[in-house]
């Protein structure tokens, strides 16, 4: 398995009247970790619901490996090897974490039996591996972000979408989870790309930033440099970059 | 896949004791014809145990829809009426045995089950107004019964009660229905325990819990849905053949009834959605709880009281208490009880 390389080239989306993204354009080399930013509401989820096939663009286009993806259904966008969280989390409430991760590796595995190993596997990485016949819905936010990470991984990406997977976790955890996701880009090259607000993370994971405002990009670059750009400093005045 | 991979797929998870419950269940079921000599009014017992095991069947195809993939159908008389129409009609006027006819009416009542589902899934009409679609079709069917000729109309159409008839024609004594129908309730119990330990099941499940979520793990949501009705139709139609020729007798008003299909809901819904014993525990609930307030009924018009609703309101109460304090349903409850879930740890 290796990574996939994304393109977004201007894609823009309104609902009724605003304009929550507007002609944002980047790049996801393959194999490269790179982050999303922004103040609330700036368009991140927006932009990955449109990478992930939740809406389609108003304009513009997404290339997955020179492939558009852009209008394609979610599945068919899991099956062209993008996999996704929900930054509210939406595990299968009713369902053990177990199966909720079995699931996602059915779109690769034709057997249950075999789906329920590679579950089994992914939930030992994620430390989750005791809860494995719990029901989803009795799980503490840290131990669900995790089994949304596990499922979108299982359906085995080459290019992952993280939408929030620090937020909540206390600052161990938040550790734990930036080695496990530094061990499995080194380990098997997929592509990630995070929204986060934790700049912790963001700065210990990513090789290269961008920002939204207001639905439009305002910066991009490595870490470093981003987080000293006046226009990104300004949009986060008052709020602690670092 | 080899008989002894088939057999752990269905066993896995389950402990040896509900296996050697069922086996108990399995064998005392197949004996009941004999066993139900031994009482007085053998016959009478005979008939309610029928009933029950019919219930148990169109519940279990109900649940297909509604317990595995979430899919609300009201309007479940419309692939029994359906599958009992046509093959009546085949056979009362052209002569075409149920046997055959039976795969007209199950591929007919597929069709309807398969409009219905594209216009609900492709078009996005989701919940209640998928259930108000189920119930509009089931409706609208009736009213064209009501007017078709070939079947009789709204006169009814009627099936000879056939003394020398052949069982290859459905014909004969109600240990024969009881065995039919027995039949198809043990074989819809051990597929749909198939389809739930594959993927179409685990597929099934993550629609029932989140669509969205569903297919941004890869699913089909529109394909597996479709699936669900199709099976769930054909299924309920094989029940209204055999409903169709066990009564003889068919009509409109009845047939496509919303009172039928709320009738097809019930036995899961107490027992027990989604499950695989709900609908056969709901149903033995049901129709014993029906059949012991129809009795409480004659004996108290014997005193002079008059208490026809009684049955209707026993339903009601049973409902009731079963929405207000056991949710999920008799079995998830029983079982746990009973232990049969230790593969699942179900605390909050
Ligand atoms: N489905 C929708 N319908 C209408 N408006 C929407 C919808 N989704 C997002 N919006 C609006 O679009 C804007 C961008 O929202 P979005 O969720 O993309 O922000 P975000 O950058 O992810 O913010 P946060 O950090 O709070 O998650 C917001 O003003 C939001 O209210
Ligand atoms: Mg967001």
């Amino acid at each position: 398995m290796s990574g996939a390389h994304l393109a977004v080239r201007n894609i823009g989306k309104s609902f009724r009247g605003l304009r929550a993204v507007n002609d944002v354009a980047f790049d996801v080399p393959a194999g490269a970790i790179h982050a999303l930013i922004g103040p609330n509401g700036a368009g991140k989820t927006t932009c990955f619901n449109m990478i992930a096939g939740v809406y389609p663009p108003d304009g513009g286009t997404i290339l997955l490996d020179e492939h558009s993806i852009a209008g394609l259904r979610p599945d068919q966008i899991c099956a062209a090897g993008v996999g996704r969280t929900f930054q509210i989390v939406r595990p299968f409430m009713g369902l053990t974490v177990e199966e909720n991760v079995t699931i996602g590796a059915l779109a690769h595995c034709r057997h249950v039996p075999e789906a329920r190993a590679l579950a089994r596997e992914l939930l030992e990485e994620l430390g989750l591996g005791d809860r494995r016949t719990a029901r989803a819905a009795s799980l503490t936010l840290p131990d669900r972000k995790r089994l949304e990470v596990a499922r979108a991984l299982a359906t085995r990406p080459r290019l992952l979408l993280l939408d929030e997977v620090m937020a909540g976790l206390r600052p161990t955890e938040t550790d734990q989870m930036v080695a496990f996701l530094k061990e499995l880009n080194a380990r098997t090259g997929v592509t990630i790309l995070l929204i986060e607000h934790v700049m912790r993370a963001v700065m210990a994971l990513s090789q290269h930033i961008v920002v939204l405002h207001h639905g439009e990009k305002i910066a991009e670059g490595r870490p470093e440099d981003v987080t000293r750009d006046p226009a990104v400093l300004d949009v986060y005045l008052g709020q602690e970059v670092h | 896949m080899r008989a002894g991979g088939v057999w752990q797929r269905l066993t896995e998870g389950v402990p040896a004791r509900a296996l050697a419950a069922l086996a108990v269940l399995a064998a005392l079921l197949l004996a009941a014809p004999v066993l139900s000599q031994l009482l007085p009014a053998g016959d009478y017992w005979l008939s309610i145990l029928i009933l029950m095991v019919y219930f148990a069947y169109i519940g279990q195809a109900w649940n297909i829809m509604m317990g595995f993939a979430g899919q609300l159908s009201l309007g479940h008389a419309l692939y029994l009426g359906l599958g009992g129409y046509i093959a009546a009609a085949l056979y009362a006027n052209l002569g075409v045995g149920p046997w055959l006819g039976v795969f007209a009416a199950v591929c007919i009542a597929m069709l309807a089950g398969g409009l219905i589902g594209y216009l609900g899934f492709r078009f996005s009409v989701a919940g209640v107004y998928f259930a108000l679609l189920t119930i509009a079709f089931a409706e609208f069917t009736r009213i064209l019964f009501d007017h078709f000729k070939w079947v009789g109309a709204s006169g009814g159409l009627f099936l000879k009660v056939e003394p020398e008839g052949s069982p290859f024609n459905l014909q004969g004594s109600p240990v024969l229905f009881y065995y039919v129908i027995l039949v198809l309730a043990a074989l819809a119990f051990v597929f749909c325990r198939w389809l739930l330990t594959g993927r179409l099941g685990y597929y099934w499940l993550a629609i029932r819990e989140d669509p969205e979520a569903a297919q941004a793990a890869g699913i089909n949501v529109f394909r597996y849905k479709m699936l669900a009705v199709l099976i769930s139709s054909g299924l309920t139609a094989l029940g209204g053949v055999w409903s169709a020729f066990y009564y003889k007798n068919l009509f409109p008003e009845s047939a496509f009834s919303m009172g039928r299909s709320i009738e097809v809901t019930l036995a899961p819904i107490i027992g027990g959605l989604g499950t695989l014993v709900g609908p056969i525990l709901g149903s033995a609930l049901l129709v014993g709880l029906g059949d012991l307030f129809t009795t409480m009924a004659e004996r108290l018009a014997e005193y002079g009281i008059k208490a026809g609703g009684l049955k209707q309101i026993g339903y009601g109460v049973a409902l009731l208490l079963i929405v207000m304090f056991r949710r999920e349903g008799v079995w998830p409850w029983l079982a746990h009880w009973l232990g049969f879930d230790r593969h699942r740890e179900n605390q909050p």
